[in-house]
């Protein structure tokens, strides 16, 4: 079931948490609200869970105005950042809580809750307690729960946020894959673009309450629309009021015409991809994200002179600066129509 | 290590000289006449219309301060009400007002000559000398144990449960039922054990507006002290006796129940 959010305000004390806000989420889609804390995200969240009352603006789930319902009635889905698990109940009591509250047969609980911990891999584990759990299974447990009411839309916010790096990737890959298999329409709020880059089909970025662009995670990265997304989106060097991406940078020889001198600082090696940082003649530093083989080849040091092409150099909403080649202006041209469709 | 002991040594020794060791001289006192005083004490028309009734007043403002102290605890921390602060004060004043004050204040307000006793006079009700001043005055003093109790555990366990019961389709009844009563329910218990504490020991307030007339507004409290008036020290410590003896089942009672704590989020 698809949501559709229409010119949303919502002020707390003068705060302008949101600020007319429209978000289109498609049906059966994972998609992301990016933004910095306080962007607005949460309580964008909020606001479609029924858990907020916007100032004004309509929130449509299934094109119903649902402005007017409460959250029983909304057929939603709600996971916690820190789990919100029933500290009292056991695992089973607390999966199969939406279903106690409807009145549903016990036997059929039964059923249910047993085939959820399956799905999110928590066999055996029925009669524990929260507190017996790790950090990452409270949080699937959080999620059967949630899953158990059959929502029409599931909600997460910040999912992964209180759990250690090493478990949020696992939970992240997991998450993909549930959806693939469960198909219900997912809204994910996160501050970590990567989280969002990797799980989500859409990404919608916001800040200080408003949204800043909305499209695929390739949209974004390739033709951010704004400088805040060009900066929050990916890695970004800012060159006067140029921007240009780490592994857009090419090393080249001082001496070739298109390109600029340049003083190696430091070369790091990460593994795959490693980074020179570099300082223009102009002060302004730089760097570059460059292959493993790539390293090898220009054995970098510091102190070394180089020269780099900044030709990949652009304004975010601009067509790129210096491409000149057919296909640039081909994608440029695409990035443009695109915006024309997302007028956010 | 030395210095352990040593700590320990006071801390029992503080308790010992304060707690203990009158205990033990009270029931040593009590019994130094034989048992067959003490029984007669104990079976004297008076003192079992003490008992009755100081357990019927218990009885009546349990309850109702566990209920309205539970109401005010979730207005103080979960509503967004003007005179909140008012209210979180009043909880307090009971505290910081001696139980005489209570009681003179309540002679004030429902005696014969008081601004709401003349008119209750007239319509057949007695407060003042009568039960249901007993009660009140009772009621007054415990308000702030239950409620204290519970805010600080509502405060810490947040909103985010409660949410959560939201949207899985609970009632504000249900939630309150299944989810906020629980989590709770410690803070609870041993807000009602202070309250019963309190309500089977209170004398001051319950003094003043009783009348303390013996066989009819005379609680456990009042009679051990018409005893000790009357020269009867078998009567008096074998009422003390009873007494303490009632609290420390409530105490033990509530213990025995309260769940193993269980750590972690």
């Amino acid at each position: 079931m698809g949501i559709t959010v229409r010119h949303l305000r919502k002020t707390y004390d003068g705060f302008r948490a949101l600020d007319d806000v429209s978000v289109e989420v498609p049906d059966g889609s994972l998609t992301a609200l990016l933004g910095p804390s306080g962007s607005g995200k949460s309580t964008l969240l909020q606001a479609i869970a029924g858990l907020e009352a916007p100032d004004s603006g309509e929130v449509l789930i299934d094109g119903q105005i649902a402005n007017a319902l409460p959250p029983r009635e909304r057929h939603v889905g709600f996971v916690f950042q820190h789990y919100a698990a029933f500290k009292h109940m056991t695992v089973r009591d607390n999966v199969g809580f939406g279903l106690r509250v409807r009145k549903r047969p016990k036997a059929e609980i039964r059923v249910r809750v047993d085939e959820l911990l399956h799905l999110v891999q928590l066999d055996g584990y029925a009669e524990r307690y929260p507190a017996q759990l790790s950090g990452g299974q409270r949080q699937r447990m959080a999620l059967a729960r949630a899953l158990a009411v059959e929502p029409r839309v599931l909600l997460l916010d910040e999912p992964f946020g209180a759990l250690d790096a090493r478990v949020r990737e696992e939970l992240r890959g997991w998450l993909r894959r549930l959806h693939d298999e469960v198909h219900v329409t997912t809204v994910l709020v996160t501050h970590d673009q990567e989280e969002a880059m990797e799980i989500a089909s859409r990404i919608v970025v916001m800040n200080q309450g408003r949204v800043e662009q909305s499209g695929t995670p390739t949209e974004l990265y390739e033709h951010p629309a704004t400088e805040f997304v060009m900066s929050f989106v990916g890695k970004v060097n800012r060159v006067g009021d140029a921007y240009i991406r780490p592994h857009e940078v090419v090393i080249c020889s001082p001496d070739r015409d298109d390109c600029l001198p340049a003083t190696v600082d430091r070369a790091v090696m990460l593994g795959f991809d490693n980074r020179i940082e570099l300082t223009l003649q102009g002060g302004e530093r730089v760097w570059a994200q460059v292959t493993r083989q790539e390293m090898a080849r220009l054995t970098p040091f510091p102190g070394q002179v180089v020269g780099v092409d900044l030709s990949r150099r652009r304004r975010p909403g601009a067509a790129e600066a210096a491409s000149t080649s057919p296909e640039g202006a081909a994608i440029a041209a695409a990035g443009a129509i695109r915006r024309d469709r997302h007028p956010e | 290590m030395t210095s352990r002991y040593a700590l320990r040594a006071i801390a029992l020794g503080y308790l010992g000289l304060l707690v203990a060791g009158p205990v033990a001289m009270m029931l040593w006192a009590t019994f130094s006449g034989g048992v067959a005083s003490v029984w007669e004490a104990i079976a004297r028309p008076a003192f079992l219309h003490a008992l009755w009734l100081t357990l019927l007043i218990a009885a009546i403002v349990v309850p109702l301060n566990t209920l309205f102290g539970i109401l005010c605890a979730l207005v103080v921390v979960r509503h967004d009400v003007r005179g909140k602060r008012l209210l979180s004060a009043l909880l307090d004043l009971p505290l910081g007002v001696s139980p005489v004050v209570v009681g003179l204040a309540l002679v004030i307000v429902y005696g014969r000559r008081g601004a709401f006793g003349g008119w209750l006079a007239e319509h057949g009700v007695r407060v003042i000398f009568a039960l249901p001043g007993m009660v009140l005055a009772t009621l007054f003093v415990c308000i702030p144990f239950v409620a204290r109790e519970v805010i600080p555990v509502l405060r810490e366990i947040g909103t985010e449960q409660e949410q959560a019961a939201r949207t899985l389709g609970a009632s504000d009844w249900q939630i309150f039922r299944l989810i906020t009563l629980p989590a709770i329910r410690a803070g609870v218990g041993f807000g009602v054990v202070l309250t019963a504490a309190r309500a089977l020991g209170e004398y001051g307030a319950v003094a003043i507006v009783s009348g303390r007339l013996t066989g009819r507004t005379e609680t456990l409290t009042i009679h051990v002290e018409e005893r000790f008036l009357a020269f009867d020290m078998t009567g008096a410590y074998a009422a003390s006796l009873v007494l303490a003896a009632l609290a420390l089942t409530i105490f033990f009672a509530m213990h025995a129940r309260r769940p193993a704590p269980r750590g972690g989020r």
